[in-house]
């Protein structure tokens, strides 16, 4: 029984190490993520990402 | 003793999940993301005559503004605000959107920030981006 007064300080400092590691800031994956949708909002045909309709549009050049 | 040690095995495993977790990629695949993504690039492609003639500039803070009114029609003025509203109201919703669905509202000024710097960097020779307060011209 003594050695809760051990285990449990122990166990109650590797949990806010947890908490310290989980809330940082993935910069590198956010980085990527802006530079995705960045392209996408700035593509020049705002229409050519939706290839649903195939209407008579010429799609393919030679 | 033999339960407690279960018990710190346990905490441990929880310890790595989280590690596993903070190392994984922001998520941007949501209805809600691709809903703005699509609303912005439309509008996007009615704003770019604006950006490329300087009347509209991209802003310190992810946004974009009417930085020489003076450069378009008195006519259209009323239309560009309109039209710059909507898209920092959508850009504003993105940045929140991207760290509500990743779990973390709190990361929304940081993503604020990246975006901000992408946007710039993304920004053709010509366009004018804000840095330290004042308009430059890329």
């Amino acid at each position: 029984m003594n050695r809760n007064w051990l285990v449990l300080p122990l166990a109650g400092a590797m949990l806010s190490a947890c908490v310290t590691i989980n809330i940082y800031f993935p910069a590198a994956a956010a980085e990527k993520a802006a530079d995705k949708i960045i392209d996408e909002i700035m593509q020049q045909q705002p229409a050519a990402a939706k290839p649903a309709a195939p209407d008579s549009k010429k799609e393919e050049t030679k | 003793m033999r339960r407690m040690s279960r018990g710190l095995l346990a905490v441990l495993a929880l310890c790595f999940s989280a590690a596993t977790f903070a190392a994984a990629d922001i998520n941007v695949d949501t209805p809600g993301v691709n809903a703005l993504k699509q609303s912005m690039r439309e509008r996007f492609h009615e704003l770019r005559p604006y950006l490329e003639s300087g009347a509209v500039g991209l802003t310190a803070d992810g946004l974009l503004a009417v930085r020489d009114a003076a450069a378009v029609p008195l006519a259209q003025r009323q239309a560009l605000n309109g039209l710059v509203a909507a898209q920092n109201r959508d850009r504003n919703a993105l940045y929140a959107e991207i760290a509500r669905a990743n779990g973390h509202p709190e990361w929304a000024g940081e993503i604020r920030n990246t975006f901000a710097q992408r946007w710039i960097q993304h920004a053709p020779p010509g366009w004018w981006v804000q840095s330290g307060g004042g308009w430059t011209q890329k």
